[in-house]
């Protein structure tokens, strides 16, 4: 009974409802946390995984060998590959498209890639204006490794000793 | 006087007219006075809600869009808003009753705009002083439930007429207890003239009616969100369930009127608690010895308009604090709650005043 009539007396007080609105008016005056884009960005990992490269040797030699791993691994069917014996007798691929409107961004085809080739990189502010730009070829691939080799490397390194 | 800057052949122009016709022009002249910095003041108020709720969730809220190429804070947010509603197409579905669908925005804007014509500002400073100024607002806050229902009618939608539903029993639930608040309001002021009820509160803030009418003044601002369809009493809206409620159909400048007239009825709603249980534009300070003879002490508009502006801030702490009430709750709490407390406060307040406590102490 005394229970009931303190609840009563409590909920007529609106003591619970003056607790939340205590704790709204302490966040109002708190630092806030927006992250402004452009101008301010959110740290990244080097595991970032965004849009595609391929990587080649020093000697400028392109790594892939056409093992089709990442074809295989890849699980919404994004990659393709065709393999040709190029006329010094290596293995290489003759066309390798990965189609971004089907890639999920899961970082298989980097894992299961032997010689680390196929890589994902940190950039992420990518668009496509016209139908069919989106299959990343070959060419392509290879052009964001070269121009982006010093960063890619680096982000290889710093995660190296968890691999 | 400002008459000696007006030009001769204005003042000559002016007198041509005859006099009715005057008084109509002047009429007018005060519609637009008033009407203007209000609908600015509701353009302003969703960004002052954006700003608001935002803080509270630890956001910066709009602070993009400004003038001439400075940002200024994001204050050019609402006109931007505005324009883009402007320039979108009022789309009709079909097989929507197209009179009712286009008749309901004007139905709901119009009360909350039609409600300030009595609102005194400053002493005197109203567009009528009608001695049953209480009872028009009451009449007109009201109406305000038919823009809703007809809206949620004739969109030929099942939300929009579930909401619609949901809409017209609340207003009217909360509408009792809000009646019953300001009996006991024109009981303690003994007059329906809303100028006189702010005269009843004068001598600083311990006059004023929240402190004896204390269970009425939260009864009247939390009927006040209920009505107006605000969180936690938005299930007319409730985004979760019927999406958008009555204006799902609307897109637009149609919706934009919905939108118009909710603000404008917080605003409406915030300034009628402020007339009647704070004592308007009434200083709180008017006998306090540290505010003798600086602005503090008069009565000004500026009271006003802080006091309004202090409600408004309560409804968007509502809104960032509380989660929706569930329908029944909101039922039970509008009838079995308010109503009692509202009829058990009349009677005390009736007691007090034949034993002469509290303020009417003379």
């Amino acid at each position: 009974m005394m229970k009931k009539i303190a609840h009563l007396i409590k909920s007529f007080m609106l003591w619970e409802l003056l607790k939340g609105l205590a704790v709204t008016l302490r966040y109002l005056f708190s630092r806030k946390l927006t992250v402004q884009y452009p101008e301010e960005r959110a740290p990244m990992s080097p595991r970032f995984r965004g849009l595609h490269a391929q990587r080649r040797y020093a000697n400028g030699e392109e790594r892939c060998i056409a093992c089709k791993l990442c074809e295989a691994v890849c699980p919404a069917l994004a990659i393709t590959i065709d393999v040709a014996e190029r006329a010094d007798g290596s293995r290489r691929t003759t066309r390798y498209d990965i189609d971004l409107f089907k890639c999920i961004y899961c970082g298989f085809c980097e894992e299961a890639c032997p010689v680390d080739a196929i890589v994902e990189t940190h950039i992420y502010e990518y668009h496509f204006e016209e139908k069919g730009t989106q299959i990343m070829t070959k060419d392509k691939l290879l052009a964001i490794g070269d121009k982006y080799e010093t960063e890619i490397a680096a982000n290889k390194a710093a995660d190296a000793k968890y691999r | 006087m400002m008459i000696e800057f007006i030009p001769d052949w204005l003042i000559v122009f002016w007198n041509w007219f005859p006099v009715d016709i005057q008084t109509v022009l002047i009429i007018l002249g005060k519609i637009v006075l008033i009407l203007l910095p209000l609908l600015l003041s509701v353009a302003y108020v969703t960004y002052a809600e954006r700003k608001v709720i935002g803080a509270m969730q630890v956001r910066i809220g709009p602070n993009r869009v400004g003038f001439f190429g400075f940002r200024l804070w994001g204050l050019g947010q609402p006109i931007a808003d505005t324009l883009k509603l402007m320039m979108k197409e009022v789309v009709l579905p079909t097989k929507a009753n197209k009179f009712l669908f286009l008749t309901a925005p004007v139905l709901s804007i119009a009360p909350a705009l039609a409600a300030w014509a009595v609102i005194p500002f400053d002493r005197g400073m109203a567009l009528t002083e009608i001695n049953a100024g209480l009872l028009y607002v009451l009449a007109l806050t009201s109406i305000g439930v038919y823009g809703v229902i007809i809206a949620g009618w004739a969109s030929n939608s099942k939300y929009a007429m579930l909401s619609a539903l949901r809409a017209g029993a609340q207003i009217v639930a909360y509408e009792i207890a809000m009646g019953f608040a300001l009996v006991g309001v024109l009981m303690a002021s003994g007059s329906l003239n809303l100028g006189d009820i702010v005269e009843a509160q004068a001598g600083g803030f311990e006059n004023w009616f929240a402190w004896p009418l204390l269970p009425l003044f939260f009864v009247y601002f939390i009927s006040g969100v209920a009505e107006t369809n605000r969180a936690p009493f938005d299930v007319a809206e409730g985004e979760s369930e019927i999406v958008a409620g009555f204006h799902v159909e609307y897109s637009g400048m149609a919706f934009a009127i919905f939108f118009l007239a909710e603000y404008a009825n917080i605003i409406l709603i915030s300034a009628l608690t402020s007339l009647m249980f704070l004592g308007g534009w009434l200083s709180p300070f008017e006998n306090a010895a540290f505010a003798q003879g600086t602005f503090l002490a008069e009565t000004s508009l500026l009271w006003f308009v802080g006091k309004i502006s202090f409600f408004i801030f309560v409804f968007f702490w509502l809104r960032a604090t509380f989660p929706r009430y569930r329908y029944d709750q909101i039922m039970r709490l509008g009838w079995k709650v308010f109503i009692p407390v509202t009829i058990v406060w009349l009677v005390v307040e009736a007691v007090m005043f034949v034993a002469k406590v509290g303020p009417w102490a003379v």
